[in-house]
């Protein structure tokens, strides 16, 4: 390596006695992309935290220099002056603006007194040109799309004169079709000389963009190496630090006889003019996984939402639960017939971010801790708390710990504590391994495996293909809010399933 | 190095400074009258009003709603007090049975409409202030009735024989040491990490003394005011509510995510309702120690006092976002 852009040597930062980052060392010349691999919560976003300057030069241990000099940070604006910018998963315009004014928010050209708007116009255009974005620069952010936004967040950048561009997980929300755009982006960035630092889970935009490949595992650095001599495999286990036996476990299952009956499920969103779930009907067996696909929008969610009885518009529907019907009004409705649900969007509506873990969990059943004057019994409360804690493997410093301090996987794991808490016969899971690690995701496979096997029906909605066929027993396909297609997982393909999904009239 | 200073930290710090500040420059500007047992007595009396109204406001903002009809409903209930009192003649005990029942009708009136009908908490107060006046003028013709009886001057202007205060205040004393002792103990049989142990029966007995300095001034003058032994029970009240009932921690839950609390099965609209039932008990609660104190129920009585309440509660540490209270109480920490 030629004289290196970046060189970050020992860096060690702790959070009260805890160390996050313990002596990561990194190296990244001009036109090189970095990418950064790690389980969540191994510290790769506070190793970006101490690059960027958010944590400020005295705050931890180690040293950072940047085109050969000490960089001493006091804050972001720091390290935004030597070039080094940081585009977060959570994107920072402002969406009331015009994509002009946004990539000038807070280096407006002109006087104070008049803004040279010729100026800016220009140099927005050849901008938007350099990222390939091709929109006026006086649209509305708001009007543009959640990748196309993200290509303003880089023309911002560009215009910031950048050497070193930080993307933090950024095709997380994309569609296919946005990542490829983006990713030859990046591509004609190094191209022209500037360096990359990349975050992210799907290993194969990894392969694709980097020229190292560095992994992070629990703040210990593990290795970091040519992205050329690496396969995705080697990637994962130099991650988990273990070999993974499959990446969907399969287990067979002990199924019985049908525990639910959904009949002629309708749903409508007010004001609407088609249903967002039209005539859905299927039973569901005891100890059985069953997966529901489709394309998002397709209705799955929507149908999910009528059985716990939360979905935010006119719906109805025939539900039988071992024979019995059911009335499902509400939530607590839900709750008490025995159906739990793990919400998809974990952040809005799975849990409450400053509370503690151990109270995140017994807030669904708080009734049954209740004694005398209305008081929670805090003992019995602790005691089912943590052993669900340790149960379930959620890593946390502590019960009292607010859960928002937790990583993805370990508040997916308090949620559905907080679901097995109530003791359902059937759990919903919407998209349980959304955003969360490799890891996290085969202890919740092994988890859902348990559960069956002790009696429990699952129906587990899931974009990912490959999750749907390695996890489930059968497979509902759902499209245009129609129940499309019914497969056994024997023998099934995401071709299968794709094709159904997709085409018109099969 | 220094260590980092938490937000909370510095917010209690800043909150002593400022009340160090306070004291030492009107000491020295009143030639240490301000300092006097007599003062201090008399500023602590007049704490009382407020400090019962912000108890019910707590509840109302941490579940991250506002309510702006305090002042206007505790104007409306001191009057009908009075003229419970002074007109119609009732007994003491069924006049404050009344009003505290009216109080818990108006604060679920004001709740019904924000919970279940979804009128913004702003909105629903704001009529109520104006209405709430508005009824007060009506039913007083715009003029104080007076004089209250003897009786019900004893809620806001009478003290506390001293052997009473000192054995009141050694219970509470012992009481706050031993749950300390009790978290610690059930923290460790669960095996939780305690904080030191020096660490949390300093701030307790920091608690202790702070009591015990209160009590030797007061005891110094008359004893302690009854409107401030109410104030303290409601606080206790309050405080067990918050922190060791479902309805508290779900109050919480609401104000913290009330998408994810109604997920979990939380009824969001009872509960949202009953803090401002409870809020309007309190509001009626210190309308009686109002009405005692004035001797009289006057058609301006509360004016803006609904600022006060939300002052006081935001100074105390409870954010206004909802879900939080920092050390209104130091065993309030969430």
């Amino acid at each position: 390596m030629t004289q290196p852009l970046l060189e970050m040597r020992d860096i060690v930062k702790s959070f009260s006695g805890v160390r996050a980052l313990n002596g990561v060392s990194i190296k990244l010349a001009r036109g090189e992309a970095l990418s950064i691999c790690g389980e969540n919560g191994s510290g790769k976003s506070t190793l970006m935290k101490v690059l960027s300057g958010v944590w400020p030069y005295g705050s931890y241990e180690g040293d950072i220099f940047f085109e050969g000099q000490a960089v001493k940070a006091a804050g972001i604006r720091d390290t935004e002056a030597l070039g080094i910018v940081i585009i977060h998963q959570e994107l920072a315009l402002v969406k009331e603006l015009s994509v002009l004014e946004n990539i000038f928010l807070g280096n407006e050209l002109g006087s104070f007194a008049k803004l040279n708007d010729e100026d800016m116009y220009r140099r927005t255009r050849d901008l938007l040109k350099r990222v390939k974005l091709e929109v006026s620069p006086n649209t509305l952010v708001r009007d543009l799309g959640v990748g196309q936004q993200q290509l303003v967040e880089i023309a911002k950048a560009l215009n910031k004169n950048v050497k070193l561009l930080i993307l933090d997980e950024p095709t997380s929300s994309l569609t296919r079709n946005e990542i490829q755009i983006l990713l030859n982006i990046v591509h004609d960035l190094k191209d022209q000389g500037i360096a990359c630092i990349y975050i992210s889970h799907k290993l194969d935009e990894v392969l694709d963009l980097s020229t190292w490949v560095a992994v992070i595992r629990d703040g210990d650095h593990i290795d970091t190496r040519s992205a050329a001599e690496l396969t995705q495999n080697d990637i994962i286990s130099m991650m988990v630090g273990r070999e993974l036996e499959a990446l969907f476990p399969r287990e067979v299952h002990d199924i019985g006889e049908t525990v639910l009956r959904v009949k002629n499920a309708h749903a409508m969103q007010a004001g609407a003019s088609i249903p967002q779930v039209n005539d859905v009907s299927f039973e569901l067996k005891k100890g059985e996984i069953l997966g529901i696909s489709g394309l998002i929008g397709s209705g799955r969610t929507e149908l999910m939402q009528c059985i716990y009885g939360c979905y935010d518009g006119r719906y109805s529907a025939t539900i039988e639960m071992q024979g019995q019907s059911l009335t499902i009004r509400s939530q607590r409705d839900a709750l008490a017939a025995g159906i739990a649900m793990v919400p998809e969007d974990r952040k809005r509506h799975g849990i409450i971010p400053i509370m503690g873990v151990g109270r995140n969990i017994s807030l669904s059943v708080l009734d049954d801790y209740v004694t005398y004057l209305g008081a929670i019994d805090e003992n019995r409360e602790t005691q089912d708390t943590v052993d669900y804690i340790a149960r379930l493997k959620v890593k946390t410093a502590s019960p009292e710990l607010p859960i928002k301090n937790l990583s993805g996987g370990n508040q997916q794991k308090a949620i559905i504590a907080k679901c097995l808490l109530t003791n359902p016969k059937i759990l919903i899971l919407d998209e349980p391994t959304r955003g969360i690690d490799v890891g996290a995701k085969y202890e919740i496979y092994k988890l859902m495996h348990a559960l069956v096997k002790e009696g429990m029906s699952i129906i587990m909605v899931s974009s990912e293909l490959p999750e749907v066929i390695g996890i489930s027993d059968r497979v509902l396909v759902m499209h245009e809010g129609r129940l499309k297609g019914e497969f056994d997982h024997q023998g099934l393909t995401q071709e299968m399933i794709m094709n159904c999904a997709i085409k018109e009239g099969v | 190095m220094f260590k980092t200073i938490k937000t909370s930290q510095l917010q209690l710090l800043a909150m002593i400074a400022a009340m160090t500040i306070i004291i030492v420059f009107f000491s020295i500007a009143t030639e240490g009258a301000f300092i006097t047992p007599r003062n201090i007595s008399n500023l602590i009396r007049q704490t009382a009003i407020v400090g019962v109204l912000a108890i019910g406001m707590v509840f109302v903002i941490i579940s991250a709603e506002i309510d702006l009809s305090v002042g206007s409903m505790m104007g409306l209930l001191g009057g009908v007090a009075a003229i419970l009192d002074v007109w119609l003649h009732l007994p003491i005990a069924l006049t404050i049975l009344v009003t505290v029942c009216s109080g818990l009708v108006l604060g679920l009136f004001n709740g019904w409409w924000v919970a279940y009908q979804r009128v913004p908490s702003f909105i629903v107060t704001l009529a109520g202030m104006l209405a709430f006046r508005g009824i007060l003028v009506g039913l007083t013709d715009g003029a104080t009735v007076a004089p209250t009886s003897s009786d019900l001057s004893i809620i806001g202007q009478s003290y506390i024989p001293s052997g009473w205060g000192v054995s009141v205040i050694g219970v509470l004393c012992l009481g706050l040491i031993a749950r300390v002792y009790s978290r610690r103990k059930s923290r460790q049989n669960h095996g939780i990490e305690n904080t030191t142990a020096k660490f949390e029966y300093a701030k307790a007995f920091v608690v202790v003394a702070v009591l015990l300095i209160l009590l030797i001034s007061l005891e110094n003058y008359r004893g302690i005011p009854t409107p401030i032994l109410i104030m303290g029970g409601l606080i206790l009240l309050a405080t067990y509510i918050a922190k060791r009932t479902a309805f508290g921690r779900r109050i919480y839950a609401i104000g913290g995510n009330i998408e994810a609390a109604r997920m979990s099965g939380v009824n969001v609209e009872w509960n949202k309702m009953w803090v401002f039932g409870f809020n309007g008990m309190m509001v009626a609660i210190a309308a009686l120690i109002l009405t005692s104190r004035l001797g009289a129920g006057t058609p301006s009585a509360g004016n803006m006092a609904e600022l006060d309440a939300i002052a006081a509660c935001v100074i105390g540490g409870t954010s206004l976002a909802g879900g939080l209270v920092r050390f209104l109480v130091p065993l309030w920490e969430p």
